[in-house]
Order: structure tokens, then sequence, then C-alpha cells
């Protein structure tokens, strides 16, 4: 029997309420694709690049996101903060609503994001009305300071993008899950179901993902797949696991069996 | 055959016996030719220890050295070393070039998805004042010579950007006589209404010209070095600006300090050793991303092709399999590189790489002047021509491309940048 917490189990991000703990990518893969990615992911947020949409009629991303999905538009391609503004307006200008996911990098190798930058580009789009999610390194007084300049959410890397590596970065989004009070969303480097699983477990938001689908040899199983993970991580993060004993049988004589009042 | 040099020398009945007698100077005696080392008047120099780096590594590589057990731990490593980077360029690792294409098509996935970038060029003008032995515009060679005038030059952009294309790559000979840099600006900020993205393919400027270039609309600069071994290049590049080939080593430094947002390099494979050019263009790439960390780079990998007026030229020693080698050493090297292949190769070798290591190639191509109208639709536009820089292998048109390559399973991409 599902309690009534599991039951209305909604993820809240800037007063938009989901089911679904799935945010997906969707610039790997072929446009065909993505329908059915959606569908066996059983997205209901899929991201796009702000730069690929921006293009001329022939196959247009735009054209092949189902309806009733909310778009996130990112701003991948943007180098420092005012890059990542002037992206964000011409997504409006575009049409993609007022969510908002802000990715500044300034490598080109590692595409880590710039927590600095992004913190200034928070503020900056908050002020305007968007609803922020930053893409950011886990550190927590990064985290604190976009709490503070207004995100809906924070998405901490879990490994570099594209790595499929899972959670290099678990301890530090362990401390920001723990402290931030805000939707925190894993992004990047997840590249199997057991690490999204595994996130979910440790009380994460939801995941994002999109070189884990396109590197799978069957995509849209592999959405499923996702699905299913995030599903049963999220179950088992509400339901209160277990305690897992770090060696041996527990002690069977209390070592303060001594005490006597 | 394959270790035969080419036959680059061609005399031209047009030229005056004058202008013969100082080409054969030039060919024949090398105490004829300038310093090739030397900077010219106005040529920027810029403090960089990148040069020092990658030619120091070249000239220590040694490719007989490595062994298949160099090539089998360089395939273990999770990041490619230097030292791997060179294992893979080696004859050891010719039969590992299977092993190797699975790898690099799992880094060209991890990093770019199943995308491919398609692109055309536009030549503007073919005038040159060098005397680059193995390129058809070179200034000895006979062939019709054109500059484009704006007019013309949008006309050009439409009939391209009609065929849905959204990313090009400007062209000239290398003139700054007839094409000047205000010329080519005007040409750039002409691109930025017709395209999404603009390139340059043009002759080595200083920081202040890339910065010029840079508002008038260009994204990214490309030029290449043809060959990283200075001796061999100094008996190539006989006349002319070109033959300086420090200054244009610096060239993709001095563009990004000039605020360009990306970079292309290549080494012309086939004019000198292609496993110590090939070496040099990657650690080129590897350097100067430590040093511009937010530069976005890329990497051609052309060989020799046949020119007007000289049909014989080849690659010699690289054929499609060295080729291929190359091009996954580079992929598994500099995973986050965009590699681009062009239509000197055939339409076969092209719809395999892009499954492994390619990630950019392009469409509806003519290294000519003027002739896009006439060759995207047929008509015979009765205006003039300008020659083409060297023959064309993969001649397919924009849609054909766009078809081809969704039939691989890939996602062509037209755009993918925002110019803000």
């Amino acid at each position: 029997m599902q309690t009534t917490q599991q039951t209305n189990d909604q993820l809240v991000i800037g007063g938009h309420a989901f089911t679904s703990r799935f945010i997906l990518g969707s610039g790997k893969y072929s446009l065909k694709l993505i329908e059915s990615a959606v569908r066996d992911a059983g997205a209901e947020i899929i991201t796009l690049a702000v730069r690929r949409a921006n293009t001329k009629d022939h196959e247009n991303i735009l054209d092949y996101i189902p309806k009733g999905v909310t778009l996130l538009p990112n701003t991948s391609g943007a180098r420092n903060a005012d890059e990542a503004v002037r992206i964000a307006r011409l997504a409006r200008e575009l049409g993609c609503g007022d969510f908002v996911k802000i990715e500044i990098m300034h490598d080109s190798k590692y595409l880590l994001p710039d927590n600095y930058e992004t913190v200034r580009a928070t503020e900056t789009l908050a002020k305007e009305g968007f609803i922020v999610l930053p893409y950011m390194y886990p550190d927590l007084n990064a985290a604190r300071d976009l709490v503070n300049a207004g995100a809906a959410a924070v998405m901490p890397l879990a490994s570099p993008i594209g790595s499929n590596k899972g959670l290099a970065t678990r301890d530090f989004i362990q401390i920001l899950i723990d402290e931030i009070d805000l939707p925190i969303i894993v992004d990047a480097g997840i590249g199997r179901p057991s690490q999204a699983c595994e996130a979910m477990e440790m009380g994460a938001a939801a995941i994002m993902a999109n070189t884990a689908l396109a590197t799978a040899g069957d995509l849209p199983m592999m959405a499923s797949a996702f699905r299913k993970a995030i599903e049963a991580g999220r179950q088992a993060y509400l339901s209160g696991l277990g305690r897992v004993l770090v060696r041996g049988a527990a002690a069977s004589d209390p070592l303060t069996g001594f005490l006597r009042d | 055959m394959e270790n035969q040099e080419n036959q680059f020398f061609v005399d031209s009945e047009f030229l005056s016996p004058k202008a013969l007698e100082i080409k054969h100077r030039l060919e024949t005696d090398p105490s004829s030719r300038t310093d090739h080392m030397a900077y010219l008047p106005g040529m920027e120099r810029i403090q960089s220890d990148v040069m020092d780096k990658v030619i120091s590594q070249m000239n220590a590589y040694d490719p007989e050295r490595y062994t298949a057990r160099d090539v089998e731990a360089a395939l273990h490593h999770e990041t490619c070393s230097i030292e791997d980077f060179k294992a893979l360029l080696s004859p050891a690792a010719e039969p590992f070039l299977e092993r190797m294409a699975q790898r690099a098509r799992l880094e060209t996935r991890k990093h770019f998805g199943n995308t491919v970038y398609l692109f055309t060029p536009l030549y503007i003008a073919n005038y040159c004042e060098n005397y680059c032995i193995y390129c058809g515009f070179n200034c000895y060679n006979h062939i019709k010579r054109m500059k484009l005038n704006r007019e013309q030059i949008e006309h050009e952009m439409r009939v391209i950007a009609d065929s849905g294309m959204e990313e090009i790559l400007i062209l000239t000979g290398e003139s700054r006589s007839m094409s000047g840099v205000e010329y080519i600006g005007e040409a750039c900020a002409l691109a930025r209404k017709y395209f999404r993205m603009v390139g340059l393919e043009i002759y080595p400027v200083n920081s202040d010209e890339y910065r010029y270039l840079r508002a008038c609309g260009a994204d990214y600069v490309t030029v290449f070095q043809e060959t990283y071994d200075a001796a061999k290049y100094e008996t190539l590049h006989l006349m002319g600006h070109k033959r300086v080939w420090p200054y244009r080593f610096e060239s993709q430094e001095r563009a990004l300090m000039g605020g360009m947002r990306g970079v292309g390099f290549s080494a012309l494979l086939g004019l000198a050793d292609f496993r110590k050019d090939a070496l040099a263009t990657g650690l080129h790439v590897y350097y100067l991303q430590r040093k511009y960390p937010h530069a976005e780079m890329s990497l051609s990998c052309p060989r020799l092709r046949p020119i007007i007026n000289n049909d014989k030229i080849n690659p010699r020693d690289v054929h499609e399999r060295q080729l291929c080698q190359v091009l996954c050493a580079y992929r598994i090297f500099l995973p986050f590189a965009g590699i681009t292949v062009s239509s000197r190769e055939s339409a076969q070798f092209r719809n395999g790489i892009v499954k492994i290591a390619a990630t950019k190639v392009s469409a509806g191509v003519s290294t000519g002047i003027g002739d896009h109208e006439s060759k995207y639709t047929g008509r015979d536009t009765g205006g003039a021509e300008g020659d083409e820089q060297f023959e064309i292998n993969d001649s397919r048109s924009f849609a054909r491309m766009y078809d081809d390559i969704s039939a691989e399973g890939l996602q062509p991409v037209l755009n993918d940048y925002l110019y803000v």
C-alpha cells in the first residue's frame, strides 16, 4: 500500500509541479528519437540548447518536442554571465517559456561549469522573472550563493559531462542535499540507471541525463530503464533506507552495558 | 611510387622570360630565397612558448621506436597522454586500426553524440602573391583569376543560403593587395546577414586585424600550417608572406588574442613525414588549449590533391588507412576537438569517417570563384568564374549530404552557435 507521501510525491520547481523526476537532454541523438525517448522515459521536462533551436526551417529541434512537455532551454555555448543572460532572453523570445538552465563553461576540454559567472547570471535572470536552474560544480558556498541569487533549483554535476562515470562527486552532492533547501537535480556524468538510482536514494530531487541515452544501444529501452531506476531510488528514499552495517554483525554486548542508571 | 616526391614544378607558356628566370632560380637555388624564419616588417611578434614545446616534441619523435605493447597500453589508458598519442600515430598502431576506430567512436559519441555539422566554403578571390609549389592558386600557375565584388559576394551567399546551409567558411587566396582585410571584413558582415556561423580561412594577419574581423562577424579562424617541418616548408613555399613559417605558426594564437571564438589547425598530409606532422598538429591544439581553455578547437586533415596544370600531385604514403589512423589518434588524444573532413576525400570515406571521428563535413563545395549559381542550379549564368584551388573528390550537394548523413543514423546539424 502506498503512503500518502508517495502518492502526492511531486517535484516542484519555481511553483510548477511535476510527477516525473527524469529530465531528458536532447542534444546528442537524432531528432526523430526525441518523441520515443520522452515517452519511454516518462519525462515531463526536456532540455534543449538554444543555439540548436536558433535555426531556420530545416528540422528545427523545437518541432520534434512533443506537446505538453516543459521546455528547459539551456545556455550552452555561453562563456560568461553576460552571454548566458543574452541567450536566456533569446530563448524567451523564441517562445521557450520562463524556465532556463544556466550553463556557463570557460573550458572547452572538460566543459566544467564556472560557478562564479553562474551566480552572476542567476541573479540577473531571476530578477527578470526566469525560473533559473543553474548547472554547477558541487560547492556548498556557491550553492548558497545561488539560493540567495534566486535559483529555483540547483544542478550539481556528478562527474564530467559526457563521461558516464557516475557519482564521482557523491559526497559533495550529499552535502548540498543536506544543506540546501531547493531541489537538487543531479546533472552530467550519470551513465547508468544504477547511478541514477543511487543519487535518488541519497535524496536528489531529480536526474538529468543525455549522453547515457545517446550512447546506449537501444535508446528508448535505456530511457525506460532510467525511468524505473529513478522511481525505485525515489521510493527507497521516501521509505527511509534501512541501516547498513559497516562491518561484521552488531555487537551483542553493548559497550555501554556497564552503565547502571 | 609512394615514396617518390611529387613533381610540383610546372612552367606556364604565359610567363615572361624574366618571370621564368626568377621562378627557376627560386626552384633551384636556395640562396635566392628569403629566410623563412625571419618575420617581415609589419608582422606582429608575440610572446609564446607553444612553438618550442610543439617542435621539440616533434623533433624528438621517432615513430619507429613504438611497439605493439605501447599501442596496447595507449588503448587501455583512460586518458591519452602525449606518449600514448605518439604510439597511436606510429606504424606499430596500424594493425590496431579497428580497435582505434572503436575507441574513437566512443569518444566522439561521448562528446558530440551522433551529430554531424555541415558547412560550405565560399572562395571570394583567388589572387595570390605566394609561390607555394603544390597549390593551384600559386602566383606562377596560369589560372583564371577573379575577385568577387560586394554584389557578387552577396549573390553567392544568397544562393548558398537558399540551399539551406547556415554555416559558411570564407576563403581567399593570399594577397593583401587584392583582398585586403577590409574587403574580407565586408564579406564577413554580409555573411552575418545570411548565416549563423562564419569562419575564415585567409592569409595570417595580426591580432588587431583578427579583432577587426571578429567585430565584422567572423567567429573562427582556420590556418593550415601545411607542414610543421620548417626545413621542408622552406622548400615548398618559395616566395611571398606565406614563406614566413613562425608567423604562420602563431596565427591561431593571434586570432584568440583578437577575440575569435574558435581556431582550426591542420597539416597538409603528404608534404612531409605525415606522422610527425600529425603529432605536431595535435600538440599545437593541445598546448594552445591549455593556454586558452575557453577556445573551441578544431582540426582538419587534408591530403594533397591534383591541381589545374598538374594532375599528378598525390598524397604519397598517406593512404586512406593512414588517414583513418591519424583521425582516430586525433580523436582519442583530443576528444573535445571538432574534426573536419573536406571534400578532398571520397564520399565513401566521408560516410565512414563521420561514424568514427569526424564531426563536420562540407557539402555543396566549389573551390572556384563565383560559380555557386551555375554549380547549384546547373544554369549557365554567363558570368565570369575563377579557377579552382584544387580538385575536389566528393561533389555531393547540401541536400544529398543531408540525406546521406541521416541515412547513416546520424543527425545533421546546421547550426550550433549563437553570436552574442
